[in-house]
């Protein structure tokens, strides 16, 4: 299958970890990614102001999309939120789509709000499905204990995502590193959001909320914490050193992101999947899968 | 926090709130605190509560509300939104209240900066040389940025009024 990959803002410029092996496992898989050079941000960072402002930037990304034909497969969960949020508010809501495109008019966009928009695990899972990728696993991850974060936008709000997966038991994610050959570690704080969208109003609030997780994931024992969601990665990878300051523990919790997991498992070499830009270095998990 | 003066209510304030796209659910609340039970910043922050805020706007204690820094504390995880019973989806009504406190010019500054950027550049981070090296060596594509439209698409200030 063929869809438009849409970066966002933060991944092509802080993540390439998680855009290369997005890019290897997809291709690995038969989906075939295609860049589309004008897509921007997704007007998420623009809520808080104006939502109206947030929904014609998105509807512009839709447009073009639509354009080309193709369904959109976002690496960012906010990205993928917005995107979806704003393609069934258009869909939908018939006032709404008319202002919309008198806005759009100004750079020669029209937008009717048909294009689905998928994080790549959840596309992952709808299109190769658990089984197709159990198929396609050449090096299974035995004997590796993954720990998943599924961000709220992934699963949450729920009415834009009937049919999908449930926010209070996931499962998604979950299976689709089980059928990496690994083993999924459960812990208490697996529904806890990760703090990311209050960093920039208060660090001491975020803090405290990833490190519950860090904390219960480095008492499971599990090898990795494994994210879809590159601002999840800045709370849970980004922020750690300065958590295990102030809380005074010795917080060394490996992050990696589901596509570099699955890549080992279709065995690929981990320079190829950018686990050199993986701050903390998943030492323990490669060194079994590797040698 | 000091006793509410009557006299200082707005009662107008509530309809504004649920007039603002997404504040539409805000007057079916019947207070029962689900949204604050199941929040994950109110027991880290005591002055961030979903349902004392709707109390607030209900009441009509709008620069108490507007004019405050707990307002900008939602951390948009949707978890009140999901349980709540009236469906009042408070996540969106936050983004409502917020959007009417930027209309009257109380915002953190780190929102408006981030609205220049994508105005400048179309994305959050400017894209040169440099970024686009480093895609270059691990067989990434260039990114371009495409400003054009976002300049034609938002307007000079940032609530639009």
């Amino acid at each position: 299958m063929e869809v438009l990959l849409y970066l966002g803002c933060t991944v092509p410029i802080r993540n390439l970890n998680y855009e290369v092996s997005a890019r290897l496992t997809a291709q690995a898989l038969g989906i075939n990614f295609r860049d589309l050079e004008e897509f921007g941000c997704c007007g998420f960072p623009l809520k808080s102001l104006n939502v109206e402002d947030t929904i014609v930037t998105a509807a512009r990304n839709l447009a073009l999309a639509e354009r080309e034909g193709l369904d959109i497969c976002a690496l960012c969960n906010a990205c993928a939120g917005t995107l979806n949020e704003v393609a069934h508010q258009v869909r939908t809501n018939l006032e709404l789509r008319e202002k919309i495109n008198r806005r759009l008019k100004v750079v020669g966009l029209h937008v009717e709000g048909k294009v689905k928009v998928r994080n790549f695990v959840r596309l992952l899972w709808e299109e190769i499905g658990v089984e197709g990728i159990r198929k396609a696993v050449t090096r299974p991850l035995e004997g590796i204990m993954l720990a998943p974060h599924y961000g709220c936008h992934y699963l949450k709000p729920s009415e834009l995502n009937v049919g999908f997966d449930s926010p209070e038991t996931p499962k998604t994610l979950s299976e689709m590193i089980t059928a990496t050959g690994a083993a999924v570690v459960n812990y208490p704080s697996l529904l806890d959001c990760c703090g990311g969208g209050l960093l920039g109003m208060s660090e001491e609030v975020a803090n405290a909320m990833a490190a519950r997780k860090l904390i219960d994931v480095s008492k499971t024992g599990a090898h990795a914490l494994v994210l879809v969601c590159p601002f999840c990665n800045v709370m849970y990878e980004g922020q750690q050193k300065k958590i295990a300051k102030s809380t005074g523990l010795d917080l060394k919790t490996p992050v990696v992101y589901y596509p570099q997991a699955l890549g080992l498992a279709l065995g690929m070499k981990s320079d190829q999947l950018g686990f050199k830009l993986n701050r903390i270095k998943p030492t323990g998990l490669l060194k079994i899968v590797e040698g | 926090m000091a006793r509410i003066n009557l006299n200082k209510l707005d009662p107008q304030f509530k309809h504004r709130v649920a007039d603002q796209p997404g504040g539409e659910g805000l007057k079916a609340c019947f207070l029962c605190k689900a949204c604050t039970a199941a929040c994950p910043i109110q027991p880290l922050d005591k002055r961030y509560d979903p349902r004392k805020i709707i109390r607030m706007v209900l009441l009509g204690m709008k620069d108490e509300v507007l004019k405050s820094d707990f307002i900008w504390l939602c951390s948009s995880c949707y978890g009140c939104q999901e349980v709540c019973p009236q469906n009042v989806r408070f996540t969106e009504v936050m983004y409502a209240i917020k959007n009417l406190a930027a209309q009257e010019a109380c915002m953190p500054p780190g929102l408006t900066a981030q609205r220049s950027l994508l105005r400048k550049h179309g994305r959050l981070y400017e894209v040169g040389e440099f970024e686009n090296d480093k895609r270059f060596k691990l067989g990434l594509p260039p990114i371009v940025e495409h400003p054009e439209d976002y300049e034609k698409l938002l307007p000079d200030r940032p609530t639009g009024v």
